[in-house]
């Protein structure tokens, strides 16, 4: 899919209006004045908000059907789902190279005075501190 | 490093995959992206890795990349540049200011990739502490449009997911 498509799905979903009817619509196909009974908008209104949605994929209407029922395109839902998901991921991937790096700043502070003492008396059982605050 | 030591590493590995997973919050109605993510460490440590340039360009990535530091002034009002080497050619390279660097606690930059110069973010990372030594970070980046948000959240593309995975497969089999 068209990076500038997915930026219009963006933009459509900015409204909480439309974010509304794409939630009204994820339940299943509904007409105009079905949609707009919940809400102090006229048909006209929600046409208006409809044709953004419309235009950014989000949703269809059958041209040949009398009652041109709305329709919901989930699949242009399900790539915005999957963009995050990939962002997350690269994320992710950046913060357990920080883990391990806080792994190792740990070490460095733990080879500190008193764990050389604690490894030069290896006979001692308390010379063994619990790691970092962790319970062991 | 005993036997025992290294279970107790792969447990620990096996925890921080599940209870420290990035969370991402994508705003309908401003464009953000929040960025959530706890780490096992105190909360100095973690924002020395954030601040310190050589402890910085070793985690932030991403993997194919090399990244060196060419300004790091961490103090507010200072500066800041790296760029982004593979195979030692310059790939990409960014640049902002420190806007706030306020120890241990918040960091606030600017930040602009040079192959985008009119875009700018503005970006505030909070360190919180948690109990028992451990640390919750929190990043919201503010774009000034939501085209500019999904370029950003479009910008690692080419990265992809698949090396990232490979990358922690690796770092897990390291930490074994």
């Amino acid at each position: 899919m068209a990076r500038d498509q997915l930026s219009r799905a963006f933009a459509a979903l900015a409204d909480p209006t439309r974010r509304d009817l794409v939630a009204r619509l994820s339940l299943g196909d509904a007409t105009v004045g079905e949609l707009a009974a919940p809400y102090r908008l006229t048909p006209q209104a929600i046409s208006k908000h409809l044709k953004v949605l419309e235009e950014a994929g989000l949703v269809t209407r059958r041209r040949d059907a009398q009652r041109r029922p709305v329709h919901l395109e989930a699949e242009v839902l399900d790539q915005m789902t999957a963009w995050i998901e990939r962002y997350r991921a690269q994320a992710e991937e950046r913060f357990r190279r920080l883990d391990a790096l806080l792994d190792r700043m740990a070490a460095e502070e733990d080879a500190s005075p008193d764990r050389m003492t604690a490894e030069e008396a290896p006979s001692h059982e308390d010379g063994h501190r619990p790691e970092r605050g962790k319970q062991s | 490093m005993s036997s025992t030591d290294k279970t107790q590493a792969n447990e620990t590995q096996a925890d921080k995959s599940q209870a420290n997973e990035t969370q991402i919050v994508v705003d309908e109605r401003v464009p953000t992206i929040k960025i959530i993510r706890e780490f096992d460490a105190p909360r100095e440590r973690v924002f020395r890795a954030w601040t310190d340039p050589d402890l910085y360009a070793q985690w932030i990535g991403p993997r194919s990349l090399t990244t060196k530091i060419t300004k790091w002034a961490a103090r507010t009002g200072g500066e800041w540049a790296f760029v982004n080497l593979q195979d030692g050619q310059e790939v990409a390279s960014f640049y902002g200011s420190f806007h706030e660097v306020r120890a241990p606690e918040r960091l606030v930059w600017t930040f602009t990739w040079e192959g985008e110069p009119d875009g700018v973010s503005l970006e505030f990372t909070t360190f919180e502490e948690l109990p028992d030594r451990r640390t919750r970070v929190t990043g919201v980046s503010v774009m000034d449009s939501f085209e500019a948000r999904e370029q950003v959240l479009a910008s690692g593309m080419e990265v992809g997911v698949k090396e990232g995975y490979e990358k922690l497969d690796e770092l897990l089999a390291r930490t074994a």
